[in-house]
C-alpha cells in the first residue's frame, strides 16, 4: 500500500531510520516542528520498546485521510514476550528494566489516539494515531 | 583444452559476455554498465578469472584483492559481480560448444572445472568485499567514537560537553565515563551538556542524562543541561520527563554565564 511504510526493528540503529522515515511523513503531511518532535519521540519510545523487550519488529507509518482530516498512524507491531499487565504499564514510573518508567504513557500523551493489544507469549501490537490541525 | 579455448577466443568470449550482461540487467546493474570505465574494469574481471583458471594463484591473489576494492569503492553491487562471473561461466561453455570443441564424452569434464574455477573465485571474491567492508565499518566505528563524547574545558572550573546526534547505549556510556574523567582531571565545577544537536530526547536518552547529572553530583561538581529547544521542552513535559533535579538553560550562552556567576565571576565589557 503506497499510504504505509514500515521499518524492521532489529538493532538500535534500526530506531535512528523509523524516526526518520516518521519526520519525513510527518514534514510531508504539514505537521508543525512541535508535532513533528511529538511524533518522532513517539517513534523512539515504541522502537525502543522493541529492541528492549521483543528483540524484533516492525513499525510502520501510515498517513490517513478521514472525514476531511488529515493523521498519520504509527503501528508498533512485534511477537514479543507481550505485556501480562497493561494497566501497570500504562502507570507512570512502571519499568522492569530500570528506566524512567515514562514510554507508554508518555506516547500516550504526545500522540492524540492510542490502542494497544497485548498477550503474553503473543507480542505487542500497538496503534497511535496524531491528527493534523 | 578449456584454457587454451578462453584464451584464443578472449575477445568473442567478453563481447558476447557484454552482450548478454546488457541483455539481463536490472536498473542498477545498467547504471553500471553505462560507466564509460567499464569496459576497461569489465576485461580486468575476464582477465581475472582466466589467471584464475590458468592456475596462477599468486598472481591472481594479488590482483584479485586490488580488483576488490576498487570495485567496492566505484560501487559496483557485489550482486553484479557474482551474476557477471555467472554469465561469463555461460558464455565460455555455450561458445565451446558453438564451436564443436564439447562432445559428449568431455561435456561433464568442462563443465566440472569451469565451475570448480568460477565457485571458487566467487566465493574468493565476496571474501575480498566483506573484508573491504568491514575495515570501513570499522574505521568508521572509531571515527565515530572520537566524535561521539568530547569534553571542552571554557574556564578554570567550567567545561563543556556539546552532543550531536543519536544517543544509543555505548555512547551513553562514554557521555558517562568522559565526563566523569574529566570533571576531574579539569577540576571543572560545573559541567555543561549542550543538547543542541541531539534530535529526539525520548525516556532513554532522559534517563542517561539524568543518571551522567547525578554522576557529576556524587564527584562534588554540578551539572548543567543547556540547548533544549521549544519542541524539545514540550515533549520532555509529555513524557512527563522529571527534570528538576537538573539545572537548565536554554542557550549555550545562557548557561556560560550561568556557570560563571555560580563560580562566583562574570564577564564584563573593557573600559575605555
Amino acid at each position: 500500500m503506497d499510504n504505509q511504510s514500515c521499518v524492521k526493528i532489529i538493532n538500535e540503529w534500526d530506531i535512528v531510520s523509523a524516526r526518520q522515515l516518521g519526520r519525513n511523513v510527518a514534514k510531508e503531511l504539514g505537521f508543525g516542528t512541535v508535532d513533528q518532535a511529538r511524533i518522532t519521540t513517539a517513534i523512539s519510545e515504541l522502537a525502543r520498546n522493541i529492541f528492549l523487550y521483543a528483540g524484533q519488529g516492525q513499525i510502520c507509518i501510515e498517513k490517513l485521510y478521514e472525514n476531511g482530516k488529515t493523521g498519520l498512524r504509527l503501528l508498533s507491531i512485534d511477537s514479543g514476550p507481550g505485556i501480562k499487565d497493561l494497566r501497570q504499564v500504562m502507570e507512570d514510573g512502571y519499568s522492569t528494566s530500570g528506566g524512567l518508567g515514562a514510554g507508554l504513557p508518555g506516547v500516550k500523551r504526545l500522540m492524540d489516539d492510542f490502542q494497544i493489544d497485548s498477550s503474553p507469549g503473543e507480542g505487542t501490537d500497538i496503534r497511535a494515531i496524531k491528527w493534523l490541525r | 583444452m578449456t584454457l587454451n579455448y578462453i584464451q584464443n577466443n578472449k575477445d568473442n568470449i567478453f563481447k558476447e559476455w557484454l552482450d548478454r550482461l546488457k541483455e539481463d540487467s536490472d536498473e542498477t546493474i545498467t547504471n553500471v554498465i553505462l560507466d564509460q570505465n567499464f569496459e576497461t574494469y569489465g576485461r580486468e574481471l575476464v582477465e581475472l578469472a582466466i589467471l584464475k583458471i590458468s592456475g596462477k594463484q599468486d598472481e591472481y591473489e594479488r590482483q584479485s584483492e586490488n580488483f576488490s576494492d576498487r570495485m567496492v569503492n566505484l560501487g559496483w553491487p557485489l550482486r553484479f559481480v557474482v551474476n557477471a562471473l555467472d554469465i561469463f561461466g555461460d558464455v565460455v561453455f555455450d561458445e565451446m560448444v558453438k564451436d564443436k570443441y564439447i562432445r559428449q564424452e568431455n561435456e561433464l569434464k568442462v563443465m566440472h572445472d569451469l565451475n570448480h574455477w568460477l565457485k571458487a573465485m566467487n566465493s574468493e571474491i565476496i571474501n575480498d568485499y566483506t573484508d573491504s567492508w568491514e575495515r570501513t565499518i570499522a574505521n568508521q566505528k572509531i571515527a565515530l567514537q572520537e566524535l561521539s563524547a568530547p569534553l571542552i574545558p571554557v574556564f578554570e572550573g567550567i567545561t563543556v560537553m556539546p552532543l550531536i546526534g543519536m544517543i544509543d547505549t555505548e555512547r551513553a556510556k562514554q557521555i558517562m565515563e568522559n565526563l566523569l574523567q574529566g570533571v576531574v582531571k579539569h577540576r571543572s565545577e560545573v559541567v555543561l551538556i549542550d543538547i543542541t544537536g541531539v534530535p529526539v530526547v525520548d525516556t532513554m536518552v532522559a534517563h542517561h542524562i539524568i543518571q551522567a547529572a547525578d554522576a557529576v553530583h556524587l564527584v562534588g561538581a554540578k551539572c548543567m543541561l543547556v540547548g533544549i529547544r521549544s519542541e524539545i521542552a514540550q515533549t520532555i513535559v509529555s513524557l512527563g520527563i522529571d527534570l528538576n533535579r537538573i539545572i537548565t538553560k536554554n542557550t549555550m550562552k545562557s548557561g556560560v554565564e550561568a556557570a560563571l556567576e555560580m563560580t562566583k565571576r562574570k564577564i564584563v565589557p573593557l573600559e575605555g
